[in-house]
């Protein structure tokens, strides 16, 4: 083999978790993953997370949900959904035979609900990590998400370790003064990972009608409008964890995510491209690769965390 | 479903705000049916983000045509577009409108309210295929906002103009004269796009006449294809009424199963 065709080794070891490469799509930009079907083959991904799951079904927001901002997607979707029952018996069957890692988001309006959703899932196949949505507004702290205090953070990500059978990867929110610190909250409780991060906490006026763009008023703000901000945290959080920390946050490109994986993230996640280009974290991919074949870059692991700062 | 990404705009014809874009596609053309959109990607950089939904005004074999108006950035950009220029499209998708086909010799009222006319042209193409007499009620502010008259009208379908202001046909709103109508002969069924408080009208008239009615709905879209939830309306279905994605399980909705707020 020459150097043109020879292989590049994508494969990514996050420890409790093996990717055959290092892109997944991301939650609430990728539905139950079936959606994206019609445009490729999921085996391509590394994996894909799952829409957020609460226990039960659940309503949403009423519209508008979505508001477009310079480079940028403010939502308040709501984290409507199908409940862990409708999910594993109509979903689950049909994602769980594809040769790709399945992830699922993990939601709940208390501590109580989350250990729920983990304990009826893990009774099910086919699901290699759950994913914990800890930005989730929580009924018991008058609608504060357990991502905003490493106390919280710790207190829920323990009660679920101690059940779960399968690995936890905690999600972060940015709107945190240090994220870091609460990174640092969720391996210290037994996170096997950290994900981050969720949508910035954000909002669109309409001047006419003088009334905000958005129903619910506030929404999380994704794109590449707030890459430089989640790339910030994630080389922050990266060097304070020794757990394998997945990086989001805007990427829409190969170049985005070889940023990410520089700063220190050893896999990325890919959201709102999905929404404009349905084959984006397939391309995001090819991007990868190519960018490695072009420099001699024989594995994808021999990239993660070598940002020179010195 | 169809990524098709050197979909080449063939020609454009403009009416002040209202474009409408003849697209050499293929892959599109050939599986659109009449009531499905596509989503259109207006920039390669990252603004506009978000591809538009445009409903597909018409399609064949060599491709689509999309009819709109210049309702903010993205279509502005999509307006400048020339003919030979390159287009990203995602299509065709959603549910369209249902042309049953036990409908020989019966009538369809179909309705269009200003930009809403869009997909009509289409449906009425299909329908009279099909065997079934439309009678197109195309209603607009302004005799500029009704310009694709002359279009319908050579395609030798009846055909009733409205206009708010009176500059053109029926002055008023194209659901009186919807009313004014269905009262001289009742069609078999109903089909609608255009303003919400439009279709809200034409929903209770339908029902009060016992006309089967479908309504294609319109709603902002993060994505097109289900993924991000984005563009829900009320709809009832067998579990109660949910919101509903407009973009995979209508755009059209049987009139009946759509709860129309405000």
């Amino acid at each position: 083999m020459d150097g043109l065709t020879k292989m590049i080794d994508l494969t990514t070891d996050l420890g409790f978790l093996k990717l055959k490469n290092p892109v997944l799509a991301a939650s609430g930009t990728f539905g139950y993953g079936l959606e994206f079907e019609p445009y490729y083959d999921l085996a391509r991904l590394g994996g894909f997370v799952v829409k957020g799951l609460y226990f039960g079904p659940r309503e949403g927001n009423p519209p508008p949900r979505l508001v477009e901002t310079t480079g940028g997607l403010i939502n308040a979707i709501g984290l409507q959904g199908i409940g862990v029952e409708a999910f594993s018996e109509k979903i689950l069957p049909k994602i769980r035979v594809l040769d790709t890692a399945v992830i699922v988001n993990v939601c709940g309006a208390d501590d109580d609900e989350y250990v729920a959703v983990v304990e009826f899932l893990d009774g099910r196949e086919g699901i290699a990590a759950y994913e914990l949505n800890i930005s989730c507004p929580n009924v018991r702290t008058g609608g504060l998400c357990p991502a905003l205090s490493p106390r919280s953070t710790s207190r829920l990500v323990r009660r679920v370790k101690d059940v779960a059978k399968r690995p936890v990867i905690v999600k972060l929110s940015p709107n945190v003064t240090d994220i870091a610190e609460i990174a640092r909250a969720a391996e210290d409780a037994g996170a096997d990972g950290i994900a981050l991060v969720n949508t910035f906490l954000a909002m669109a006026v309409d001047v006419e009608t003088r009334r905000p763009k958005l129903a619910n008023v506030l929404g999380g703000l994704s794109g590449p409008a707030v890459k430089p901000i989640a790339l910030r945290m994630v080389y922050q959080t990266a060097s304070r964890v020794r757990v394998p920390v997945i990086g989001m946050g805007g990427i829409m490109t190969g170049t985005d995510a070889l940023e990410f994986l520089m700063a220190g993230a050893a896999a990325v996640e890919v959201g709102t491209a999905n929404f404009v280009d349905p084959d984006a974290a397939v391309r995001i991919i090819g991007e990868i690769e190519e960018w490695c074949r072009g420099r001699g870059v024989a594995r994808i692991r021999d990239i993660v965390g070598t940002l020179e700062t010195a | 479903m169809t990524i098709d990404r050197n979909a080449r705009i063939r020609e454009t014809h403009a009416w002040g705000d209202y474009h409408l874009l003849e697209i050499e596609s293929p892959a599109l053309g050939r599986k659109a049916r009449p009531g499905q959109f596509v989503m259109v990607k207006i920039a390669s950089g990252p603004v506009p983000l978000l591809r538009r939904p445009l409903s597909i005004h018409d399609a064949g074999q060599a491709g689509i045509e999309l009819f709109f108006k210049v309702a903010g950035q993205g279509t502005e950009l999509l307006a400048g577009k020339r003919p030979g220029d390159a287009l990203d499209i995602v299509g065709p998708l959603g549910r369209g409108f249902s042309v049953p086909e036990a409908m020989n010799g019966k009538r369809a009222f179909l309705v269009g309210g200003g930009r809403g006319i869009a997909p009509l042209y289409f449906l009425a193409r299909e329908l009279a295929a099909a065997g079934v007499r439309p009678t197109v009620f195309y209603g607009g502010r302004t005799v500029a906002d009704i310009p694709l008259r002359s279009r319908f009208e050579q395609a030798g379908w009846e055909l009733r103009c409205s206009t708010d202001d009176g500059s053109f046909g029926f002055p008023g709103l194209v659901t009186g004269l919807v009313e004014r109508d269905l009262g001289r002969a009742k069609p078999d069924l109903l089909y609608a796009c255009g303003p919400d408080p439009m279709m809200k009208a034409l929903a209770a008239t339908a029902r009060g006449s016992g006309v089967p009615a479908e309504f294609s709905l319109e709603s902002m879209m993060g994505c097109g294809i289900g993924a991000c939830w984005g563009c829900v309306h009320r709809v009832r279905g067998e579990s109660g009424e949910t919101w509903t994605k407009i973009c995979e399980d209508g755009p059209v909705f049987p009139g009946d199963r759509i709860v129309w707020t405000d």
